[in-house]
């Protein structure tokens, strides 16, 4: 049985429902981070979780205890929210040591607790200080540190990273992640960020207009998302999505892109797009990721299907480490990423290289994959 | 040469405007001052001074004579002891009132902020509706509760009226101050397991020193300015300060003192002008700073 289990969940405010039955599961130690774009619900059902709303509808339960209606406090669980919550009017060790004395913990063991926390997180040197006088990250810390003290069973939280900058953002999702490491907590996370959710999750629940689009480790929900919306919502640069058709005329036999000023690219039915084969005159939506179409000498080596085309170069963008090359197919702008070092000019026609193992299918009319 | 002219022209213009508004500023000053200081010089004056009639004139021998006359001797009425009975009797009303006054305005702001329950509005509505009652409406149902639960006539009967009064106003500063406190502080308290008054005590009261400062200056001002609640509802030594000042000046055996009028006067506004100064200074701004993102 999983440690934290949330089963049909509904949440609906008047006639507006806004969590359409909701089945997760988390294992203890699990790492589930809950993405999808605003007002997917994706806090609502964190709320629901840390029993500051209600629920409609559905049981959640804790190491095998429904506690629908357990108070927050009693549900052993610590969140960390988005804008940090820190009380002004008291100092940083007070904040962390809050919840241990309206837990009627002695003196004595809370300064032991803050002072291993603090220790942790490397926030010894501004024990005594106000939240006022501290920068963003601190504060970050500082929030952290007020649910570790507690030692929960369960972590909640609330877009922690949104309201730092870039950089800070990036050391403190590593942080996060030795954290989780070290400690070993379970955690639930909420972001609308889609890298920070690749790179903390062991499991990530894609969320769209209350309902679950897909739930599965980050490899999953990269290389094989569920629907056109999961494969759009994650990865940057997003995933092309080109208007295909599958023809069998002669000698152009496969899959067919087309291109504008010329005749329409036709991708053999091999690697990933196997499975439409003998479907002729079916529309579907070819899936691929930009690092899937490089040029010839990027190509993966290891790769069964790669399929050389020349296509017609509209924009280059260099980026440093990648560069981003732009064609048009299937009427839409289609994004590979090359070499930064591949010699290609906007305006030329020059062979770009499909992996067609890493490809994937829609079908048109349902979204889902094929 | 152009250029000479167009800087220093608005330079010209700007000392002309400073001249008019600080012109301005002074005499309006002068207006407002003049009174008091003529109450000032007056209180100091001996009567013999006074009748010679030059009223902006400073005092020639000063002397503290009307001020303890006023504070011990006066004559209100038939007794001559004085107001200073008066003055702790209004000291009486107006510190429970106001710290009543005041804690259940908070507790209000709170509730209907942060607990918030169906028909809040509605609640609020009709607390701020309070606010627009004129006093002379209640003047008759309030005597008869006061007459019905025995405190007619009596400082915690006042103080009972004006914490009923002032709660419209204390609940509307509170509420309006409230609702900008960031409820994730109210969320993240719940989740450390504290409780209902715990969060009101530990988290909000210390956060609202600003609204405290402004509650209290306002119905501090209001309870112990006011007239029409003191002189209905008590009388005799009961009376507060206010309506004691109103029996004093008007009583009408013996010469005027105007010296000893002015004392008492000066000595029934000071209270109020004490805690704007006292009280002023701990406006400090910034309380929340650091609370959430900054």
């Amino acid at each position: 049985m999983a440690f934290l289990e949330i089963t049909g969940l509904r949440k609906r405010f008047g006639a507006l429902e806004i969590l359409k039955g909701i089945d997760l599961t988390l294992d203890r130690g699990g790492f589930l981070v809950l993405v999808g774009p605003s007002g997917c619900g994706k806090s609502t059902l964190l709320s629901t979780i840390a029993g500051l709303e209600t629920i409609s509808e559905g049981t959640i339960s804790i190491a095998g205890e429904v506690v629908n209606d357990r108070h927050p406090s009693k549900r052993d669980i610590a969140m960390v929210f988005q804008s940090y919550a820190l009380y002004p009017n008291m100092s940083v060790a007070q904040n962390i040591a809050f919840g241990l004395e309206m837990r009627g913990v002695p003196k004595p063991e809370r300064d032991k607790a803050v002072a291993e926390v603090a220790k942790m997180l490397q926030i010894e040197h501004l024990l005594n200080r106000k939240p006022g006088q501290l920068s963003g990250g601190q504060r970050q810390r500082v929030a952290m540190g007020r649910a570790l003290v507690r030692n929960p069973r369960v972590f909640l939280f609330d877009e922690p990273l949104s309201n730092l900058d870039a950089k800070l953002r990036v050391d403190m999702r590593t942080e996060i992640k030795r954290l989780h490491q070290k400690t070993g907590a379970t955690i639930v996370y909420v972001t609308h960020d889609q890298i920070e959710a690749m790179t903390l999750a062991t499991k990530i629940a894609v969320l769209k207009d209350g309902e679950l689009q897909q739930v599965g480790t980050p490899s999953e929900i990269y290389n094989r998302p569920a629907n056109l919306f999961v494969a759009d919502f994650m990865g940057s640069p997003a995933m092309n999505l080109i208007s295909a058709k599958v023809v069998n005329g002669g000698n152009s036999k496969g899959l067919s892109l087309s291109r504008h000023g010329g005749e329409p690219i036709v991708l053999p039915l091999s690697g990933a797009l196997g499975v439409i084969a003998g479907q002729e005159g079916r529309e579907v939506i070819l899936g691929v990721r930009p690092e899937a179409i490089t040029d010839p000498d990027g190509a993966d080596r290891g790769a069964t299907a790669v399929e050389m085309l020349n296509c017609f170069v509209d924009v280059v963008e260099p980026a440093g480490a990648d560069t981003y090359v732009v064609t048009t197919l299937g009427g839409k702008e289609v994004v590979a990423r090359m070499r930064a070092d591949a010699s290609i000019q906007p305006g030329q026609t020059t062979p770009f290289a499909f992996n067609l193992d890493k490809a994937v299918l829609f079908d048109p009319s349902t979204g889902q994959r094929l | 040469m152009s250029a000479v002219a167009a800087s220093s022209g608005p330079a010209g213009s700007s000392i002309t405007t400073k001249v008019v508004i600080y012109g301005l500023l002074a005499l309006f000053a002068v207006f407002y001052l003049l009174p008091l200081f003529v109450m000032v010089i007056t209180s100091f004056k001996t009567l013999d001074e006074i009748r010679e009639g030059n009223m902006l004139a400073l005092p020639h021998n000063p002397t503290v004579e009307p001020w303890l006359a006023a504070w011990g001797s006066a004559c209100v009425g038939l007794t001559c002891a004085g107001i200073k009975g008066y003055f702790w009797n209004s000291i009486s009303m107006v510190v429970p009132a106001v710290a009543i006054s005041t804690l259940l305005g908070a507790l209000n702001g709170y509730v209907l902020t942060k607990w918030r329950f169906p028909g809040h509005k509605w609640v609020f509505g009709l607390m701020l509706f309070a606010c627009f009652i004129p006093f002379q409406t209640v003047l008759i149902p309030m005597a008869r509760i006061l007459g019905l639960i025995g405190l007619a006539d009596s400082i915690p009967g006042l103080v009972l009226v004006h914490v009923v009064y002032g709660l419209g106003f204390t609940t509307l500063f509170f509420r309006n101050y409230y609702e900008a406190f960031p409820n994730e502080l109210i969320r993240a308290a719940q989740m450390d397991g504290a409780s209902f008054f715990q969060i009101f005590r530990r988290i909000l009261l210390p956060s609202s020193g600003p609204i405290i400062v402004v509650t209290v200056i306002f119905q501090f001002t209001n309870v112990w300015n006011d007239f029409l609640f003191g002189a209905s509802f008590t009388s005799g030594a009961n009376a507060p300060m206010t309506v004691a000042l109103n029996n004093l000046v008007n009583t009408s055996t013996g010469v005027r003192e105007y010296n000893v009028h002015m004392a008492a006067a000066m000595i029934a506004a000071l209270p109020t002008l004490i805690v704007y100064v006292l009280a002023g200074r701990y406006f400090v701004r910034g309380l929340m700073a650091g609370a959430v993102k900054g």
